[in-house]
């Protein structure tokens, strides 16, 4: 029973994780209808921030956020109007360039830090509580509590305001977004700013966490593939739940099957949703359809 | 209502879809307070002429006066800040957001957005069965329901032209009726100047002042909506008579 308290423990902590890298990730494809494979480079060059505002200024990483956030949001921005922009009648050609993205970040920082690991302290990164019995640290419950506070706030952001409603019209009919007035390019640089911000974020609270790595960025896109599916492409909601979902499953199938089984188990409930329900757990049926149509 | 500078004139306009040129040479005016027709077959390019008009799609020669001004190169987000609204095919309200969220976004052009809690309340005392539907998501709507919150939607603007694109498709005939006299009446009752589009002739030449007829592309016809409605040649071609 005590191994079951805490395999679930060790689940819903990274299920947050997941849940932050998945919501950029998912609020970009749901929008732009671009599948964003350098998120988790995104995710990386965060880690990498927070390391520098740590190496360089001796801030803590929490602290690095406040600066980091707007600067990932501009260059998610710049990325959206330079190189996705341009490409929007290729829509096929935004993903490849999604990828070059991915292989440009990371090959840049693995020439900048020579591949040295760095880990990034935080006054908090030793400390822990304990719950049910088990000692759980404070770092995870802090990402935890932010994927939470950024999943909750971007939700109501996307509700209760005017330009979260024009972020939502756009992803379900452009061309009648245009007819209110709404500028859609626009709306594609503010939700690509969205989106990176959210990585930029996930990498600051990652940073306390994990030892950085250029390659870390695949450790978090993979899961976060198998969560938009889950959750059903497009929903902030579906998301977060599903990073709980994938999270769990790694948990349990890591402890109870084999480590090395829990890719496995994850993409095998990735593939196995898409052939019983296509939409997710929380897509609008036919969501896709609405978003793509017309676009003359 | 006549002898005054007309509000809208497209003039030449050539246009089309990559390759494809779908509209030649065309050109029509609108009066301020007039109820304007434009009929034709399917395929005409009646979709099209309107899109030009919005900048939804750009022409490849040819000018859009509005007010004076020509927009033909302008961005099409900007024609709702200038007057310019269009109720699409089909209405295109977005589907998975409320009666009232589609109406607000009616109203996010700066000129108006400021004011719109009072514009809500004007506009849904127009379509009191939208206050009903208010928390109904779109797409659950009924067919009439839906084109009612489409034009709605589109008066959120306060638009000095309205423009509708094939209103009547897809409604009973009891839901036409009721869709062509609302309007007659926002025409008449709150100068609002209308271009019809419609496939639906008769009603359509029966509520219009003038009309233009398109055909493969082309105007081929113009004139007051009387005197097409009794041209015979016009009863044989589109009205099956």
């Amino acid at each position: 029973m005590a191994d079951l308290v805490n395999v679930v423990t060790v689940g819903i902590l990274l299920g947050g994780i997941y849940a932050l890298v998945s919501v950029g990730l998912n609020l970009i494809f749901g929008v732009i209808r671009i599948v964003n494979f350098a998120q988790g480079e995104f995710v990386m060059l965060g880690m990498y921030g927070a390391y520098a505002g740590y190496a360089f200024l001796r801030l803590d990483p929490y602290v690095s956020l406040l600066v980091l956030l707007p600067l990932f949001f501009l260059f998610g921005a710049v990325v959206q109007r330079l190189l996705l922009a341009p490409l929007r009648n290729e829509p096929s050609m935004q993903i490849f360039a999604t990828f070059g993205l991915l292989m440009l970040i990371e090959n840049v920082v693995l020439a900048l830090t020579r591949g040295t690991a760095y880990s990034v302290p935080s006054p908090v990164s030793q400390a822990g509580i304990g719950l049910f019995g088990i000692q759980v640290g404070v770092v995870r419950l802090i990402a935890l509590a932010a994927a939470t506070a950024a999943a909750v706030g971007l939700g109501l952001f996307l509700r209760n305001t005017m330009p979260g409603r024009a972020i939502r019209a756009v992803a379900q009919d452009r061309a009648a977004a245009t007819l209110m007035g709404v500028d859609v390019e626009r709306i594609y640089m503010i939700t690509f700013g969205i989106g990176t911000a959210l990585a930029g974020l996930a990498g600051c609270l990652l940073a306390p966490i994990y030892s950085l790595s250029p390659q870390i960025g695949t450790s978090f896109i993979l899961p976060a593939f198998a969560v938009v599916v889950l959750g059903g492409l497009g929903s902030v909601l579906g998301a977060y739940v599903g990073g709980f979902v994938v999270g769990l499953t790694e948990a349990l199938a890591g402890y109870y099957l084999d480590p090395a089984l829990k890719y496995a188990v994850i993409f095998g409930v990735f593939v196995l949703v898409l052939i019983v329900r296509p939409s997710g757990l929380f897509g609008k049926v036919g969501a896709e359809e609405v978003g793509l149509r017309d676009q003359s | 209502m006549t002898g005054q500078d007309p509000l809208l004139s497209v003039e030449a306009v050539t246009a089309g879809y990559g390759d494809a040129t779908v509209l030649f040479d065309a050109s029509f005016e609108v009066r301020p307070g007039e109820i304007v027709a434009i009929v034709g077959a399917n395929g005409a390019g009646k979709t099209t002429l309107l899109s030009t008009v919005v900048g939804l799609v750009r022409p490849k020669a040819g000018r859009i006066v509005f007010r004076g001004r020509d927009l033909a190169h302008r961005p099409a987000h900007t024609r709702t800040e200038e007057g310019l609204a269009l109720v699409p095919e089909g209405g295109r309200l977005f589907p998975f957001m409320t009666v009232e969220e589609n109406l607000m976004l009616g109203a996010y052009a700066p000129r108006v957005r400021a004011d719109l809690g009072r514009r809500y309340e004007e506009v849904t005392e127009i379509f009191p069965v939208l206050r009903e539907r208010r928390a109904q998501e779109a797409g659950k709507l009924s067919g009439g329901e839906r084109q009612m919150c489409a034009i709605a939607r589109a008066l959120m603007s306060r638009p000095t032209l309205l423009m509708l694109d094939e209103p009547s498709v897809g409604l009973s005939p009891l839901m036409v009726g009721r869709v062509f006299e609302t309007v007659e009446r926002l025409a008449r009752s709150e100068g609002l100047t209308v271009v019809l589009v419609e496939q639906n002739v008769t009603e359509a030449l029966e509520v219009a002042d003038r009309a233009y007829v398109l055909d493969h592309g082309h105007v081929v016809r113009g004139g007051s909506a009387a005197a097409l409605l009794a041209d015979p040649e016009i009863q044989q071609t589109y009205m099956g008579v």
